[in-house]
């Protein structure tokens, strides 16, 4: 019964990581996107991918914070005491994330847009940041079970500042890989070139931190390395190989091919991380079935669960449908 | 010197309260303040919206469709800023009250999870339903706003559910200050479920309703007296007209209700120093050294509102313990808003008379500018008295964060510095409240501008070439 509700738990963390992540990311091109004139075509695309979906991906955000405190309460308020640095400053950036967004679609002034934007592209950079660094400090370790643990070494550390460079680095990439489909898709040769260059870019980059990674983790977080080598090896290995394909068929494959691509090399990574801390919750240590609530709560997480599969996934597949055959007009 | 004793005990108590409580709470206000603003939008500002909309499909009217498309765009601004608020309030339950997570999450959470839930289905349908006007057949394009409306009606009774939990906790067993059971229908359903959670529900609509007739009333008071402001100022305010008096009964009902479970509340808002029957009801004035200065006294209005008789007894602040009886200051804070809400009720209750008079003899709205100077500002005090409303049962529950378990000072974070990070959403949402004020209104002017429909403006038109206009450039 607890398995059960940590693997949904789970399965909002990687549903957040890979579609918010992408929002994320996406935030990340349209910071670096240049001037107000270069950056208009990129910016606009992005525009109007977000427009329609950020706030359901957001979601997921919400449904994992309530079945963490819900299902796991004593685990939520030892990492809430432990990390509030980072997610203290995670909670304001993604204030500012949102409304600076539905903000930028309203004005029309060029400086105006330029603030906005700026408020909404900066806070998607920093707050993947810090949730990666959240997550290093969980999955080493550095968060107690009775919680109040270093409020700085526990997100500063070599895993942590991994996870967060990681993070930042996989979102960019889902994100470059889906709007290069995306440009595809509008038959904008240029912008879709423009995308793909920063797909290969982020897909080196990101492989490069993942490989110096392994170093980190073996020197600061060995059960993580551990688990990752062994029971999580598999999934680590497949993720490598999407990341890869989706790079080597970036001119070629179906854009929902590469979506698909992009984000399993993204979502077997954090499943990979889940699968390497089993059974503990902690990253070392407070079991799944240690830190649950009592049957009676789980159980109604289970229907909620239930519920979320009958409605929500539905919902959001009509959603993305829509989207994706162009019925919805953000313009 | 029993007195200085007095002074002495009641340092100490001040002393003894950790540092971070005051932070804690003033941010929790604070953002809970500002949040609840936002709520109504995404609650029933859609189905006004949906209300102009079916009326256009049906009737083949332009202003109707145009209204509701506008309202659309604006449900969607604040809905976004409504959504990342909420978020902040997510992890403020964890990051400023630990261990009301820690120890009673099991139980709390429960509500958080369902509401969840709904917080899906409508930010999925907001989003289908906002971007949805051009390229979608008008029947199916009304039908994906109806979930939105669902959705915020139950996500509202969900929350709702989890703030009546902490006035009348039940539904779990506890041992060794670890919950060991849990029994999830008692927590939702707890005794202060229906009334509280009806009541926020129409105070949404309510809330929702003045607003918006109060922008349009405002428009017509300097002589726009178009059909598009008739039309803006009528459709809000029939909903509102029809929630007031609803709402007036239920909130009669709740007040009961409050004084039968929840007695140290009830003392609180009625300001009662001691036990008694024949308890006048007291309005106005301040609380000071065990009684009310100043005010207006009714005599046995209390007791006579509270059990029809004026021999009804009712608690007074002298039944609680000393060591979790609320400080004069919080008493008198209490006492005021209550006072606040009611008489906002009631004089939104005679604007509503006032419309649906006008109604029933000349089917037309009141032609006094009276009328429509009171309907400008009812959107105002609907919001004040909203707030006053959760005033009343957030301030009114202290000392206790979970009434009878858990007292606040217990329930506060231990750690980080409070100030900074209060101070820090303070400037924030300073600036995200000031540029959703100057959006709203840049909208105005823009459509103000444009005067009736515009090409781009008409719903339901033909698929245009996608040209590649830069981001925001649209009306």
């Amino acid at each position: 019964m607890s398995t059960f509700a940590a693997v949904v738990l789970f399965i909002g963390v990687t549903a957040y990581a890979v579609l918010g992540g992408a929002d994320y990311g996406a935030g990340f091109w349209d910071l670096t996107a240049g001037g107000a004139r270069r950056g208009r075509a990129p910016r606009h695309l992005i525009d109007h991918t977000l427009a329609p979906v950020w706030e359901a991906n957001h979601v997921w955000l919400i449904f994992g914070l309530v079945m963490l405190w819900t299902g796991f309460p004593s685990a939520f308020a030892a990492i809430m005491t432990t990390l509030y640095i980072p997610l203290g400053l995670t909670a304001l950036g993604i204030v500012i994330r949102g409304s600076g967004f539905a903000f930028r679609k309203v004005v029309v002034k060029t400086d105006q847009q330029r603030a906005t934007g700026a408020a909404f592209a900066t806070s998607s950079v920093i707050t993947p940041f810090f949730l990666g660094t959240v997550v290093g400090g969980i999955a080493s370790g550095r968060v107690p079970a009775d919680g109040h643990g270093n409020p700085v070494t526990s997100w500063v550390n070599p895993t942590s500042l991994l996870g967060g460079v990681l993070a930042v680095g996989v979102c960019a990439f889902v994100a470059a890989v889906f709007l290069t489909a995306e440009a595809r898709t509008h038959a904008d040769a240029r912008l879709e070139r423009w995308f793909r260059r920063r797909a290969q870019a982020s897909a080196v980059a990101t492989g490069a931190v993942a490989l110096a990674g392994i170093a980190i983790l073996h020197a600061d977080a060995g059960r993580l390395f551990s688990g990752l080598t062994r029971r999580g090896l598999p999934l680590v290995l497949v993720s490598a190989a999407c990341g890869l394909a989706s790079i080597a068929l970036l001119h070629r494959a179906a854009p929902r091919l590469l979506q698909a691509l992009a984000v399993s090399a993204a979502g077997t990574v954090v499943v990979g991380w889940g699968v390497a801390q089993y059974p503990y919750l902690l990253g070392t240590h407070l079991r799944i079935d240690e830190a649950a609530a009592p049957d009676a709560t789980l159980a109604s997480l289970t229907l909620v669960a239930a519920a979320a599969l009958l409605l929500v996934v539905p919902a959001m597949a009509l959603l993305f449908v829509l989207h994706q055959r162009g019925r919805l007009d953000t313009a | 010197m029993p007195g200085l004793s007095l002074v002495t005990v009641g340092a100490s108590l001040v002393l003894a309260d950790p540092a971070q409580l005051l932070p804690a709470r003033e941010q929790m206000a604070f953002t809970l303040g500002f949040h609840i603003i936002l709520v109504p939008f995404g609650v029933a500002f859609t189905f006004l919206m949906l209300i102009a909309n079916a009326r256009g499909i049906r009737r083949n009217d332009e202003t109707a469709l145009l209204l509701a498309r506008r309202w659309s765009q604006v449900a969607a601004v604040l809905f976004a800023v409504g959504a990342v608020s909420g978020t902040m309030l997510s992890f403020e339950l964890g990051l400023l009250w630990p261990r009301l997570m820690g120890n009673y999450g099991a139980a709390f959470g429960i509500p958080f999870a369902i509401e969840g839930l709904f917080f899906f289905l409508e930010a999925i349908f907001v989003a289908i339903y906002v971007y949805g006007w051009q390229r979608m057949r008008p029947w199916p394009h009304f039908w994906t706003g109806v979930p939105v409306v669902l959705s915020g009606v139950g996500g509202t009774l969900s929350v709702v559910a989890a703030n009546a939990w902490m006035n009348q906790p039940g539904g779990f067993t506890m041992r060794d200050g670890k919950i060991v059971e849990v029994r999830p229908l008692e927590v939702i359903f707890n005794d202060a479920f229906w009334y509280e959670a009806i009541h926020m529900l129409l105070a949404a609509y309510m809330v929702a309703g003045f607003v918006v007739a109060g922008v349009y009333a405002a428009g017509m008071l300097r002589g726009r007296r178009d059909r598009y402001h008739r039309l803006g100022l009528a459709i809000p305010l029939t909903v509102a007209a029809l929630a007031t008096p609803l709402q007036i009964f239920v909130g009669d009902v709740a007040a009961r209700e409050v004084y039968r479970n929840e007695p140290a509340k009830f003392a609180t808002i009625e300001a009662l120093p001691t036990t008694g029957t024949h308890v006048p009801e007291v309005l106005g004035g301040y609380y000071a050294n065990g009684e009310v200065h100043g005010g207006l006294k009714v005599p046995s209005g209390a007791s006579l509102l509270s059990g029809y008789s004026p021999s009804t007894r009712i608690q007074g602040l002298d039944a609680i313990p000393a060591e979790v009886r609320p400080p004069d200051r919080l008493v008198t804070i209490v006492h005021l808003s209550f006072d606040v809400m009611v008489g906002i009720g009631s004089a939104l209750l005679a604007l509503s008379a006032w419309y649906a008079l006008a109604w029933w003899r000349r089917r037309d709205l009141p032609r006094s500018r009276w009328f429509l100077r009171a309907t400008t500002i009812s959107g105002l005090l609907a919001v004040v008295a909203l707030e006053a409303g959760w005033v009343v049962t957030e301030v009114g529950r202290q000392p206790w964060t979970v009434v009878g378990h858990l007292l606040t000072r217990d329930a506060v974070t231990t750690s980080g510095n409070l100030w900074l990070f209060f101070a820090a959403t303070v400037a924030l949402y300073a600036a995200v409240g000031a540029t959703t004020v100057y959006v709203l209104r840049l909208l105005r002017r823009r459509w103000r501008d444009q005067g009736g429909a515009t090409e781009t403006d008409v719903p339901y038109g033909p698929p245009r070439a996608s040209e590649s206009a830069p981001a925001g450039d649209q009306a």
